[in-house]
């Protein structure tokens, strides 16, 4: 197979026709379910929590609302309009109480709501009051943890409002046996209990739930079968055959195992929507589709029943309903995540258990969907290893150079090692997927609990700074006043120190989420689907899995080594300023000039994030809000300040292959990743650190104020394991190299590397083969992660807004490259208008 | 003398660069040259001395002393891309052949090291100095411009005969030559021009690939920078149709041609 075989398969009319009416509406949020699990629950305060979640599982699949969509082939929606979304009040309910009336007009990520439906949800939260997982959470954390996360050390935000997620499921067991064959499984289980065992209630009830939660998937699926020979009734033509085929489907399986292609297809996406059915949790990835999808796609397609054109377009249409799923966030988190992502990854190639290479014509097929639907989900990744076909990598590099942003590439010989490391037995290793953003997981037997939180690596820097103060309070540890810290040593001791006691209190915050989802919101359905639940009798959220982990990220190791570097060079060596010169021109943001937020953007966006968390304001709290960060921004004004900026400015900064910054890259990163391991999590797993940012670092970065690295107050901290925005100014493989220095098995929840590319660089055959050559390269040196962000017109035009975001951007023609940035108005607007004819 | 420690004088170094020979390159840039050509995109590698150049970041200083040593320390932190790619080192400029002693070191430092070797050079140098440079280069770009004499004179400054000369001679014992051609509206665009280039490469040279390098304009602001008007005017880059219509004359004459590098 290669991208030439697979260009000759077109985009069909019917998905184009399906792709349009996803973006026909904005989405909706619906309130169908948040009604029948309330009703649920209140039919049953008596039983045990696990029963209370697989009847109110099974009342969702009686009772939601069904629908089949204009031309569709595979079916299965848990909202009437495209893209919409249920909620889930039993996580949490009062964010979404106060943002009634302003998530159809906010900024990331709005919702049309229905006053109808306000009215319904307002009604319904009632019940809700101190029964969810949110409450119980709040009472088990420690209180100096509140303390940290009110004061913007880390946030444990996305869990601690919604359900965990972050899972792959054993897709390959439900197609092989169906929901009939766990349930029997379950059964067979449910006979050994022992009555005289101290376990026996809790494993009776969760086996009884499993197979409570099987029936209803099956009865769901039987009322998408009676909804299609409806239908046929008043169709005639193809459009009759298509669905008295789906209603065929749909009555095999998922009850019963797959045959056909065709049913594995539409027995995949019933596990995949019906997950996020019962839980609230994203990140439900999809994981190694080409591999456990081949042996019915290989079946029929030797057999002759079935050809590559419809293979594809049966693999478009379940693109497509992948981004018809969609969840709303509060205000905060809609930031951090931004852009409805549902984070369902979905990875090809890469190693078998036993070690080969495990590329098939699916994963041609799958990077081919990518092209014809040029949509965020599945969010498809690539594993590359020494033995991948170059052809698979080339036919990735032409989904990169449309600039969708996919695929991530993925480097086996980095995680395999990194996972060994943590117990996951060899055949496992191999065979990992990627969970949601980039963490690695052993897929069907792991509840890794990524994405476990966001840590501002930056704020502990602060707090060395103010010796454990924040805004005048003492919220951490103190580590001594400025002057006494008279040793570059003395002073990475402290903040060693800053960083060992605030990884403690998310330690704490995370532990006391991770017992709340297990006390109130147990997943009998998603345990029927995950390895060893079943055999241990306990559901995933009470450590039923194989392997469990705790993965929580830090951000901001681009700025952190800077930072250090700075002032190791300036403050220690070269003797040239005081600490307290530097603290003092870090509080007035260099000199308070031009701030690059206006103090009223500011101001509003603490304001809005206060009422978030539901902190009362008023008019003169707002103003003293004001009056703080007008302060921040800069009273003072000394000319030495400016100088100071003036020389961290001229150092030299992680990024650019220098060996003696990225050390100091690597050390800060080691701060974070090496206290992380000694923990451990109610599941029995350990802690595990990733070093990745989704888009948080925006949002913490507009919570930190001026740091050494020269990074302004407010702005944005740097993203994943990249250089610090417009600080790599030595071109992608200088910046490859640096991120590859430093220890990436260590942060075994993943990592993450953008760059960012013009397609000048991408143009043609050569390009392609170029662009390969640069991630094997990197890969060979060690690098985890990387991903492609190759620019379109609107992001030059954001470039010559914001130019020192894009300091890095560089035109190619043949024998010349220009800095973007450093040409005059005139020749950027006539490359501009050259990207959009892609002619270079 | 250990060839490490050879000095020469360059203005830039430039990684990954991915269109000037085979796979991922660094290219050195030297500094000083003998030709004048009016559409040069690196005025500031005309002079071999020291120049101020006033850029939006201030005024910036043209121009470093180096060894061949340093310069490779550089060089050789790709190695790893170079591998994989089938790149290498390449020599620009300016004209490297200016600096021959550190040319030379630079080639010899980047065979002993495995790593693949590119020179683009206007070949404008006695004979006995290319020679001797020749077994260390995999690959020789050169420039022919024009094979009119007069007007190469009035557009670079120099006359074309020792070029010309040159070229036959690089052609026949370097290991691979391609032809490129700065395509130039106002001075080499028609399809006669090119034809008669295609036909010296492929009659006189006896090299069979040719590079069509499309005119830009993205050189421009530095003229201003050193303080020199842009001669070149409000003339825009050739159209895309024009260059495929050139590339097809090249073809016609028996040439594998190529638009860019």
């Amino acid at each position: 197979m290669n991208y030439e075989t697979m260009e000759k398969i077109k985009i069909t009319p019917r998905v184009q026709h399906l792709r349009d009416m996803l973006f026909e509406k904005m989405p909706e949020i619906e309130a169908d379910r948040a009604v029948i699990v309330t009703e649920s629950y209140k039919e049953t305060e008596n039983l045990p929590i696990i029963k209370r979640r697989s009847h109110a599982f099974r009342s969702i699949m009686e009772k939601l609302p069904i629908t089949i969509r204009e031309g569709e082939l595979i079916v299965g929606s848990n909202t009437k309009m495209p893209r919409s979304c249920q909620t889930y009040p039993e996580y949490s309910f009062e964010w979404l109480d106060a943002e009634l009336d302003t998530v159809e007009t906010r900024s990331a990520d709005p919702f049309y709501i229905a006053e109808d439906t306000k009215k319904t949800l307002k009604e319904v939260h009632k019940y809700w009051q101190g029964r969810t997982t949110s409450d119980l959470a709040t009472s088990y954390m420690a209180p100096e943890a509140l303390k940290a996360i009110e004061h913007n050390i880390f946030t444990t935000g996305n869990y601690f409002y919604n359900g965990v997620g972050h899972l792959c499921v054993q897709y390959d067991k439900v197609l092989a046996i169906g929901y009939l064959g766990i349930k029997k499984e379950a059964e067979e289980q449910l006979k050994k209990v022992d009555v005289a065992c101290s376990y026996y209630a809790a494993r009776r009830s969760f086996l009884e739930a499993v197979i409570e939660s099987c029936d209803a998937a099956i009865t769901y699926a039987n009322r998408y079968a009676d909804l299609a020979e409806e239908m046929a009734k008043s169709e005639s033509g193809a459009r009759k055959e298509e669905l008295l085929q789906i209603a065929r489907n749909c009555r095999k399986v998922p009850a019963n195992g797959a045959e056909s292609f065709y049913e594995a297809c539409q027995s995949f996406w019933f596990v995949q929507m019906l997950i996020q059915t019962e839980g609230s949790g994203h990140s439900i990835s999809p994981g190694r589709f080409d591999t456990y999808m081949y042996p019915y796609f290989k079946k029929d397609y030797e057999s002759g029943k079935l050809t590559l054109e419809f293979a594809q377009e049966l693999v478009d249409c379940l693109w497509i309903k992948l981004n018809d799923l969609n969840k709303v966030r509060d205000a905060v988190s809609a930031e951090g995540f931004a852009g409805y992502s549902l984070f369902q990854n979905l990875i090809v190639g890469g190693q078998t258990p036993d070690g080969k290479d495990s590329t098939n014509e699916l994963s041609y097929i799958c990077l081919n969907a990518t092209l014809h639907i040029l949509l965020p989900q599945p969010s498809i990744s690539i594993r590359v290893w020494n033995g991948s076909p170059t052809e698979l990598l080339i036919m990735a590099a032409h989904v990169t150079r449309t600039g969708v942003g996919l695929p991530a590439y993925y480097n086996d010989e980095v995680i395999i090692p990194s996972m060994l490391s943590r117990g996951v037995s060899l055949e496992d290793a191999r065979n990992y997927c990627i969970i949601g953003c980039v963490e690695p997981q052993a897929p069907g037997k792991t509840d890794g609990w990524h994405d476990a939180a966001f840590f501002n690596m930056l704020r502990p820097l602060e707090l060395v700074f103010s010796n454990g103060k924040s805004k005048g309070e003492q919220i951490s540890i103190k580590t001594g006043e400025i002057d006494s810290l008279d040793t570059y040593e003395k002073f990475f001791k402290a903040y060693e120190a800053q960083m060992d006691y605030m990884i403690k209190l998310l330690v704490n915050s995370d532990n006391a989420i991770d017992k709340a989802h297990a006390r109130r919101c147990p997943l009998p359905f998603l345990s029927a689907m995950v390895e060893d639940c079943i055999g241990r009798g306990k559901s995933v959220q009470e450590g039923g899995a194989v392997y469990n982990f705790k993965g929580p990220q830090g951000l901001g190791i681009a700025n952190m080594a800077d930072a250090l570097y700075a002032v190791k060079t300036l403050v220690y060596d070269e003797k040239k300023y005081t600490l307290a010169e530097v603290k003092a021109a870090l509080e007035a943001n260099f000199s308070g000039d031009a701030p690059v937020v206006s103090a009223e953007d500011v101001t509003i966006k603490i304001a809005g994030e206060l009422g978030n968390k539901n902190v009362e304001l008023n008019e003169e709290i707002i103003r003293e809000i004001y009056k703080n960060v007008k302060e921040a921004q800069g009273g003072s004004s000394d000319p030495r300040f400016a100088q100071l900026l003036e020389d961290i400015n001229a150092l030299p900064k992680f990024g650019n292959d220098n060996d003696v910054v990225d050390e100091f890259a690597r050390e800060a990163a080691y701060t974070y990743t090496r206290p992380m391991e000694q923990y451990k999590n109610p599941r029995g797993g350990m802690f595990q650190a990733g070093l990745y940012p989704v888009s948080a670092n925006v949002p913490l970065g507009a919570q930190t104020g001026a740091t050494p690295d020269g990074r302004l107050a407010f702005t944005p901290i740097a993203d994943g394991v990249s250089p610090a925005a417009g600080r790599d100014v030595n071109g992608p493989t200088a910046a490859a190299n640096s991120v590859s220095k430093l220890d990436h098995g260590i942060a075994s929840n993943g990592t993450l590397f953008n760059m960012k590319f013009h397609p000048s660089a991408l143009k043609g055959d050569e390009g392609l083969y170029n662009f390969v050559s640069l991630i094997r390269a990197y890969f060979d040196r060690k690098g985890m992660h990387v991903q492609f962000n190759v620019v379109s017109r609107e992001t030059l035009i954001d470039a010559q807004k914001n130019p020192e975001n894009y300091k890095n951007l560089v035109v190619r023609v043949a024998g010349y490259s220009a800095l973007f940035t450093t040409l005059s108005r005139s020749l950027q607007d006539d490359i501009i208008n050259r990207t959009e004819q892609q002619s270079f | 003398m250990d060839i490490s420690n050879v000095k020469g004088r360059i203005f830039d170094i430039q990684k990954y660069s991915v269109h000037d020979g085979p796979g991922i390159r660094t290219i050195v840039f030297l500094k000083g040259c003998a030709l004048r050509c009016r559409w040069c995109c690196n005025p500031e590698s005309q002079s071999f001395d020291f120049q101020h150049m006033n850029t939006p970041n201030g005024s910036k200083l043209i121009g470093r002393d180096v060894t061949a040593g340093e310069v490779f320390d550089e060089v050789k932190k790709d190695f790893a891309y170079y591998r994989r790619s089938g790149g290498g080192l390449t020599l620009s400029g300016g004209e490297m052949l200016l600096q021959p002693e550190f040319s030379l070191a630079l080639l010899k430092l980047a065979k002993s090291h495995g790593i693949n070797t590119a020179v683009e050079s206007t070949g404008f140098a006695q004979f006995e100095t290319i020679e001797k440079l020749l077994p260390y280069i995999d690959t020789y770009l050169l420039d022919i411009k024009h094979t009119n004499g007069v007007k190469h004179k009035e557009f670079t400054g120099q006359d074309n005969s020792l070029i010309l000369q040159n070229a036959v001679k690089i052609a026949q014992l370097s290991k691979k030559c391609i032809v490129r051609v700065p395509t130039i509206p106002t001075f080499n665009d028609t399809a006669e021009e090119i034809r008669e280039i295609a036909r010296f490469a492929k009659n006189q040279m006896r090299v069979s690939e040719m590079n069509l390098l499309p005119y830009h304009r993205l050189g421009k602001d530095k003229y201003t920078g050193l303080g020199r008007d842009y001669l070149m005017g409000e003339i825009l880059p050739p159209a895309d149709e024009h260059m495929e219509m050139l590339k097809k004359v090249c073809e016609e004459e028996g040439m594998k041609a190529k638009i860019g590098g």
